[in-house]
């Protein structure tokens, strides 16, 4: 398919704006004017349509097919949540309002929104205040470190590090270096749980933070989960939630009962809202009371007239500072809240529920023709390893390829990193037992086609509207802006 | 299923989770129709200031979005999928990046762009970082002139990281060069401008680019994307990195977001830029395609020593400005930027006539500071209430300027009348004064 760039004809054009009646200007110095327009495409409305339309037709969607992309929670996104997100009125709300005098009044219904919503994840994760300033996941995470950070500075101690399990999302590794600290990782053990000897022996008073995904990417929760956290409270650490799975535990367990200090929630996984083709996502971040003081800037407060409802606070002398400029991303969290409404509290643990209860059945179905390195009850997603199909030359990727024909889209593969040939199912409880069904008998096929017939899952996909791709010669050649 | 599953209830599942650390308080609402919550929203949609008018930008501006961008984004074939990890089901969403990166490329001059950050000023954080990492120093130095909402994010994440920022403070409200100059040192890692101004001031940075060149530093460019269809680009001032907040492309205000944050580069440094990136390639059959690439910098492979943590873009937003850049195509792009600067010299000019004082010497793009006889806060207050005007952002609410001064920004959405009531409603709030 062309570039837009490339049906290019000059002098043709979509949108057409008004010169306005404004008399003409003194002209603007040559210096401080580009030498030559930008060269955008010169195309119709009808030419941008059709492009980006059948742009549209090559993607994969949970709109259109069942999404098992493990970790990343594609569950069906309600249409509700979308159309209350798009109200004009919503739409065209300028966030500096919030910070002009009498932004109370004005801004009521964005703020009722953001203050209500804190109060709901803090009550779901048991935290005592949440900030939704955090713009994604991954920010999320860099933030909640931040505040950790800032904690520490503030008591005095000089920490250095902070420890992961080799399971963890390389977000948290990643986050924590950007905030300027050593990393130190801990193994896991036989069992699929953090090495408990190893983590002891790591755990000094240098370490300022532990962050743990519960349940962690084998889709396994932590009995043991409690005995870490006062392992990491004795040594003067600070415990850290990834929250990329808490749609595994919604009313079932609350990080902070068990322990936790900081939460990040990613609301497009947990609370629904679409994921957009890689973002805008939103990672709200829940602390305990003692770091109330720290979180960033400005704050959606209950104002201590009952009547306002809430208001903006601009001044905390140990503010981290800010880490978006003002709530967040607010359409995410206006599609998050409504979900959280409809849904309601027997509503959200029924989600719970079924997204455990489907991959559980999943991992039962498969684990005759697919190694299970891990075999106990799972919570919301099973990971699998190719390691069987190897024998016969295929790849986890071969099998997530061969899907792409059958017309799902692969789960994740190679993920986590400790598994080898890593394949993670998580089907999201909006799934049906039919489609569930469905999609067993295709990974059978998979698993029989890798003895019968390995090469023709080589040559997978077959029916897209390309095959195989080359991503050494992507990374070696590095075309990543058109240059005609 | 739970036959299966082999357990008699649900609740087994979740046997891992010791009793002790069940769910102690779970106080949540029960749940209600989608009748009901639509009926809900509506009341508190109704408590959002509307404006007969509003002058306020400062960095974050109400455009027209021609009807094709949400008709497009809005498909669900775009809205409901995820990161392109498996590209070939995911070739809508790869081209349309990689479009993006073009666009972004031939706004700014630049060589290479990312597939989107955050926002403007995690943007500017980034692009201070990557400045630290290209050559290995730990300063950058800012002018106060630029957003001080991005300002703010760029010190938070410097604090962080332990390295410095120094801010030279703004003089009359553009940047301050001879104390630019001499901020930048050997251990400079970049200086940190924006064109226009956080004021709406146009600048020549070239000397300062070179200058520091000469130190070994970068020059870091933000820029509102709408004044590249006129102005100077980041490259032909000679900027090593380009970032800005891409709100104005086709996103709406939305209370504060989502948004998204450009950052482009020279050849040289494509290495060093963080995020996403989308790259051309051919499949087995020679034919083109896209893919995620350079993703050996990012996390999820380099763990602790990635070039950043950041594992997703904002890949709607980013759809919706290249979707908008190519329905304004060449010319459109050009002339919307020159209605803005048409538009502001006209309010600019009567204001002057109005007798205002305008602090700012220099050209302005999109807004200037204008100085009431009285405290700005007030003023905008006043005339919230009795004309439902919105007449623009008080400096002081960003502690960017004394009390009297406001900013006033203009869009395509203004016409003429529009800037005359607004002048003739500040003119009639200073004769009481």
């Amino acid at each position: 398919m062309n570039l837009l760039c490339e049906v290019s004809r000059p002098g043709r054009r979509a949108v057409t704006i008004s010169p306005g009646a404004f008399p003409e200007p003194a002209s603007l110095p040559a210096g401080l004017r580009r030498a030559q327009p930008a060269a955008l495409p010169e195309v119709s409305e009808l030419d941008v349509v059709r492009h980006f339309t059948q742009l549209s037709l090559r993607n994969y969607s949970v709109d259109a097919n069942f999404y098992p992309l493990g970790s990343c929670t594609m569950k069906y996104n309600p249409k509700a949540a979308d159309a209350i997100a798009s109200q004009p009125g919503l739409l065209s709300a300028h966030p500096l309002q919030a910070l002009l005098p009498g932004a109370a009044a004005a801004c009521r219904g964005p703020l009722q929104v953001i203050g209500h919503l804190q109060e709901l994840l803090a009550e779901i994760t048991g935290m005592a205040a949440v900030t939704t300033q955090p713009l994604a996941g991954a920010h999320g995470e860099l933030t909640g470190i931040m505040l950790i950070a800032a904690w520490h500075r503030a008591h005095g101690s000089k920490k250095k590090y902070v420890i992961v399990p080799d399971s963890s999302h390389g977000t948290n590794p990643a986050s924590a270096a950007m905030a300027g600290y050593g990393i130190i990782t801990i193994p896991t053990a036989a069992d699929g749980f953090m090495d408990l000897a190893r983590y002891r022996e790591k755990l000094t008073d240098e370490v300022a933070a532990v962050m743990m995904t519960s349940p962690d990417t084998l889709g396994l929760f932590n009995p043991r989960i409690r005995e870490i956290a006062d392992l990491a409270h004795a040594a003067g650490a600070l415990m850290y939630y990834d929250g990329a799975n808490l749609n595994a535990i919604l009313g079932k367990v609350r990080p902070g009962d068990v322990g936790f200090d900081v939460v990040h929630i990613n609301l497009h996984k947990t609370f629904a809202t679409p994921h957009g083709g890689g973002g805008p996502g939103a990672g709200p971040v829940g602390v305990v009371e003692k770091l109330i003081p720290y979180l960033p800037l400005p704050r959606v407060v209950r104002a201590k007239d009952v009547a306002v409802g809430f208001t903006i606070s601009t001044e905390a002398p140990e503010s981290i500072g800010a880490v978006s400029p003002f709530f967040g991303n607010f359409g995410i969290l206006v599609r998050a809240y409504a979900y959280i409404l409809m849904l309601g509290k027997e509503g959200l643990i029924d989600a719970t529920e079924k997204a455990v209860l489907n991959a559980n059945y999943i991992r039962q179905k498969l684990k005759d023709v697919y190694h299970l390195p891990y075999d106990r009850t799972c919570m919301h997603e099973c990971v699998f390893s190719a390691k069987q199909q190897l024998a016969h030359g295929v790849h986890a990727i071969d099998i997530a390829k061969y899907l792409i024909d059958r017309g799902y889209h692969p789960p994740t593969v190679y993920f986590p990193l400790i598994v080898p040939e890593a394949i993670m199912i998580e089907p999201t409880e909006t799934e049906s037992k039919e489609t569930l069904d469905a999609f067993i008998a295709v990974m059978r096929d998979a698993a029989a086609t890798a003895v019968a017939d390995p090469d023709a899952l080589h040559h997978a996909p077959t029916t897209r509207c390309v095959t195989r791709l080359d991503e050494t010669k992507a990374a070696r050649e590095l075309r990543v802006n058109h240059v005609p | 299923m739970l036959q299966v599953c082999g357990v008699s209830s649900i609740e087994a599942l979740f046997a891992d989770i010791p009793a002790s650390l069940r769910t102690a308080s779970f106080n949540l609402p029960p749940g209600r129709t989608e009748q009901e919550i639509t009926g809900t929203a509506a009341a508190w949609i109704s408590h959002t200031a509307v404006h007969s008018r509003s002058f306020i930008g400062a960095g974050y501006y109400d455009h027209f979005i021609p009807a094709a961008v949400d008709a497009l984004a809005n498909r669900s074939e775009f809205v409901t999928a995820y990161t392109p990890y498996q590209p070939e089901c995911a070739q809508g969403t790869l081209q349309a990046l990689f479009e993006y990166q073009t666009a972004i490329c031939r706004l700014t001059g630049m060589d290479a762009a990312n597939a989107s950050l955050y926002d403007g000023g995690s943007a500017l954080a980034e692009a201070g970082m990557m400045a630290l990492r290209i050559t290995k120093r730990n300063k950058v130095v800012v002018t106060g002139d630029v957003n001080p909402l991005h300002r703010r994010i760029l010190e938070t994440y410097f604090r962080t990281l332990g390295s410095d920022v120094v801010t030279v403070p703004a003089k009359n409200h553009a940047p301050d060069l001879a104390a630019l100059a001499a901020a930048i040192d050997d251990k400079t890692a970049a200086v940190l401008v924006q064109n226009p101004d956080f004021y709406g001031g146009i600048h020549d940075f070239a000397p300062l680019a070179d200058l520091a060149h000469k130190t070994g530093a970068l020059l870091v460019m933000s820029c509102y994307p709408i004044a590249l269809g006129m102005l100077k680009t980041p490259a032909e001032h000679g900027a090593d990195i380009a970032v800005g907040d891409g709100q104005s492309l086709g996103n709406p205000l939305s209370f504060g977001g989502p948004y998204l944050g450009y950052i482009a580069t020279r050849r040289q440094y494509i290495r060093q830029l963080p995020g996403r990136i989308i790259g051309e390639t051919v499949d087995t059959q020679g034919r083109r395609g896209f893919v995620l690439t350079l993703q050996a910098r990012e996390q999820h492979i380099r763990r602790e020593k990635a070039t950043s943590n950041i594992c997703s873009n904002q890949s709607l937003c980013a759809l919706r400005a290249v979707i908008y850049l190519s329905l304004l195509g060449k010319q459109g792009f050009v002339e919307l930027a020159e209605r803005l600067y048409r538009t502001t010299a006209y309010a600019r000019q009567q204001f002057q006539a109005a007798g205002f004082p305008l602090p700012q010497t220099g050209p302005v793009f999109n807004e200037f500071v204008v100085t009431l006889p009285r405290p700005a806060a007030r003023v905008v207050s006043r005339l919230h209430l009795v004309s439902q005007l919105s007449v623009g952002l008080p400096l002081a609410a960003l502690s960017a300027g004394t009390e009297h001064n406001l900013l006033v920004s203009f869009t395509e959405q203004h016409d003429r009348a529009d800037i005359d009531t607004l002048i003739a409603a500040l003119a009639e709030q200073a004769a009481k004064a």
